[in-house]
């Protein structure tokens, strides 16, 4: 956790209590990660189990029973985008969205695209074979495209700066190449995505999102093994 | 003047389109509407919201912004009075989360339950009456989820009162009832009785009508 934003005395009475359930592979929890770590914010972090649940987890988030879930002074909040604004407006420093309303707007929306149609379309080129993967291949492809433009004349979707839409893509720069790996399919090639490439590079060499990354041969090594699980009941085409 | 910077594109049987229409009416904002002919979506449409091609868009200043829910937040934090989102970030977390769970859970559900037959549709109309009394929690005993007033989560939500009651009726399955749900009906009833809610509303007989005839062509396309 990075301590090297100064923080003033009122901030660490906000701090008092702020404990984030998480697992060390989901990417929802990483941006909360992230959020935190980029705003200099100490917290304790627990790490579920999520085929054994703490009975805590199971308090904090009824609804859904997943993570992350950040309580801060015995409050829980839920659902990472959710959670990234919350953070932004309870602690001002290095703020994760822009001031004026219509760039807020537009940052929720490429947040939301990216939740909404990138990762599943991402996801359905993972699980699919044959026909319907090179189906799945090119919605994912179009959908990638929409996100290139966005990266035009900018180093990060936020400008100069990482920002929310960066957190809420911040999967494409470590998960992308273990899909693409073990499913043995290029996404992203350096001829049709020269922004986004560049993207991923600069967003996962940055300071604080660098000292995040899970072990990339544990996520091999996890998606490796989902993956025989989704292509075994698929029938042969 | 004011009328000419603030353009709605949308669509009179559309709930998206609803809720700004909604949120607009509650801020007393002006502003021009457009209605898409979906079938035949005009160029403007297509050129506003090239990722989607969809209404809601609402154009402000000649920027526009689609996505209904995240229209609500731009018109709240641009138009001041009578604001829909709380201060406390802890209740706008809140807000957030249940307007989420609306828009993910419980619309498509009511939708599932409209567009499908036979073992799927009991299914699908199950798993509404669920999310829907989910949904009920979310509430806190309230008489609105903005409290006393109308707030963000009543107009993110609203919309699925009076489409799961003709959802009902269409499928003959109940989505929504006093019994096992008393608060969350209580809810729907007082928030379509609202004046500006009930102004915004398009014709009842005639939405029952449209929503029919959808019906009929979905359940014939699926199989």
């Amino acid at each position: 956790m990075a301590s090297s934003a100064v923080v003033t005395a009122n901030q660490l009475i906000i701090m008092a209590e702020l404990k984030l359930f998480r697992t060390w592979s989901s990417r929802f929890s990483l941006r909360v990660v992230w959020a935190l770590d980029l705003k200099g914010i100490q917290y304790d972090t627990i790490f579920e189990d999520l085929s054994n649940k703490s009975s805590l987890l199971l308090q904090y988030n009824p609804v859904y029973k997943k993570v992350p879930v950040l309580v801060h002074n015995g409050k829980p909040l839920l659902e990472s985008l959710v959670i990234l604004e919350y953070i932004d407006e309870t602690w001002k420093q290095t703020p994760l969205l822009p001031e004026d309303p219509s760039e807020r707007a537009m940052a929720r929306f490429w947040a939301k695209f990216g939740d909404d149609k990138v990762l599943p379309s991402i996801w359905n080129v993972f699980i699919k074979q044959g026909k319907d993967q090179e189906e799945a291949i090119v919605t994912a492809q179009e959908n990638l495209g929409c996100v290139e433009r966005q990266l035009t004349g900018k180093k990060f979707f936020n400008g100069e700066t990482i920002g929310l839409v960066d957190l809420a893509f911040g999967w494409l720069a470590n998960l992308l190449s273990v899909f693409e790996e073990v499913c043995g399919v290029t996404l992203i090639d350096l001829e049709k995505f020269p922004l986004l490439l560049e993207w991923i590079q600069n967003f996962a060499d940055a300071p604080i999102i660098k000292e995040s990354w899970p072990p990339r041969d544990k996520l091999i090594t996890k998606y490796q093994a989902l993956h025989e699980v989704y292509t075994s009941k698929e029938a042969p085409k | 003047m004011a009328e000419e910077t603030v353009k709605l594109l949308g669509y009179w049987a559309s709930p998206f389109a609803l809720r700004v229409k909604w949120a607009l009416k509650l801020k007393g904002i002006q502003y021009q509407y457009v209605e898409e002919d979906l079938p035949n979506k005009s160029p403007m449409l297509l050129q506003y919201n090239p990722v989607h091609k969809k209404v809601p868009v609402l154009v402000h200043d000649d920027k526009p912004l689609a996505e209904s829910l995240i229209i609500l937040e731009y018109i709240d934090e641009v138009w001041k009075q009578n604001p829909l989102l709380p201060i406390d970030p802890y209740e706008r977390a809140k807000a957030r989360f249940w307007a989420k769970f609306a828009e993910d859970k419980c619309g498509p559900a009511v939708m599932a339950a409209f567009s499908k037959k036979g073992e799927e549709k009991e299914k699908a109309a199950k798993e509404a009456r669920e999310n829907l009394k989910t949904l009920e929690s979310g509430l806190e005993g309230k008489r609105f989820f903005g409290g006393e007033t109308i707030g963000f989560v009543d107009i993110a939500a609203g919309w699925i009162g009076c489409w799961a009651q003709m959802t009902g009726e269409i499928i003959g399955i109940k989505l929504i009832d006093a019994e096992t749900m008393p608060l969350l009906d209580a809810w729907f009833k007082d928030f379509l009785e609202v004046p500006f809610i009930k102004e915004c509303m398009p014709p009842q007989d005639k939405l029952l009508e449209h929503n029919r005839e959808f019906h009929k062509i979905l359940t014939a396309a699926s199989t």
